[in-house]
């Protein structure tokens, strides 16, 4: 076993791990660590696999600022774990829905295994591509040649997602002219000049 | 070696997970997560496959998604903020008034 391949289990487990935990805490708050720890360790595999920008844009940006939006989000509402989650009556078992999604896991390996995938290659660090793969440079280039209209429509949806977010969590009782269910075309100005009254 | 279907069945199992999670978890902050979790697992397997085939696309897929999971976040954070503020609980069984 080479160290390329303990790397890679390494991680594997530890991603798998966290993921687990994630979905096992009752407390939010070590939910959200966890499910870091999952993303760290999928970075790595990342980078093994020559994404070396998209593993620093994966600690960067998700476990470093949506993460934390929800770590954020979490101590506004003061979550502690100790909330009465219940157990209302439900159509489906619990038990009924693990074992279903077992059963899904391994019906997707089982495609895997018996024919979607012919090539059995190796990949990993050890077999060689080209001098920048992965890099900057050419994530850039295709990103602003041959993709650039989905990355404008990106941006667009982001825009889209900010004036969202606001309109959503204004409280409406404040809001004066803000109401769930108003057209959203006459509230544009007005947000405009509340966040220049702002600033 | 690693083949790549050993980094597709890692996506395949992190997907599960996340399914495991969004299905038996009551509560709304850990379900979203899971969400979160699965999105993830397809991104890798994005990756894999663009090495597999020595292309670049998958790259820049992954980093549309990435964005999408951002705006994802924002708003539906900002929707668990207002349903908090509107029924004080975050079970998801007790956002039942549309259920028959």
């Amino acid at each position: 076993m080479n160290l390329d391949t303990l790397i890679f289990i390494i991680s594997a487990v530890v991603a798998v791990f966290g993921g687990t935990m994630m979905i096992a805490q009752r407390n939010p708050v070590l939910s959200v660590m966890y499910l870091i720890l999952s993303l760290v360790a999928q970075a790595v595999l990342y980078v093994q696999l020559g994404a070396l920008f998209l593993g620093a844009i994966l600690i960067i940006v998700y476990s470093g600022a949506i993460l934390v939006l929800f770590l954020f989000v979490i101590m506004l509402l003061n979550l502690r774990g100790t909330e009465d989650l219940g157990h209302g009556s439900q159509p489906i078992s619990r038990f009924t829905k693990f074992v279903l999604s077992i059963l899904f896991v391994f019906e997707l390996i089982a495609v895997v295994k018996t024919g979607f995938i012919r090539s059995e290659s190796p990949i990993g660090m050890m077999t060689t591509v080209a001098e920048d793969f992965g890099s900057v440079k050419a994530v850039a280039t295709l990103l602003f040649t041959k993709y650039v209209y989905p990355f404008e429509l990106a941006g667009i949806l982001l825009l889209a997602a900010i004036v969202g977010a606001v309109v959503m969590t204004r409280d409406s009782q404040r809001g004066d002219s803000l109401r769930i269910g108003s057209a959203p075309d006459s509230q544009a100005p007005d947000i405009e000049q509340e966040t220049g009254g702002e600033q | 070696m690693i083949t790549l279907s050993a980094y597709v069945i890692v996506a395949i199992v992190l997907f599960g997970i996340g399914t495991i999670g969004v299905l038996i978890s009551r509560n709304l902050i850990i379900l979203f997560m899971s969400v979160e979790l699965m999105l993830n697992a397809a991104n890798l397997t994005l990756i894999a496959f663009s090495r597999a085939m020595n292309v670049l696309d998958g790259h820049v897929f992954v980093f549309l998604v990435l964005t999408i999971a951002a705006a994802e976040a924002a708003v539906g954070l900002a929707m668990v903020i207002t349903l908090f503020r509107n029924r004080e609980t975050i079970n998801i069984d007790r956002y039942d008034l549309l259920k028959w």
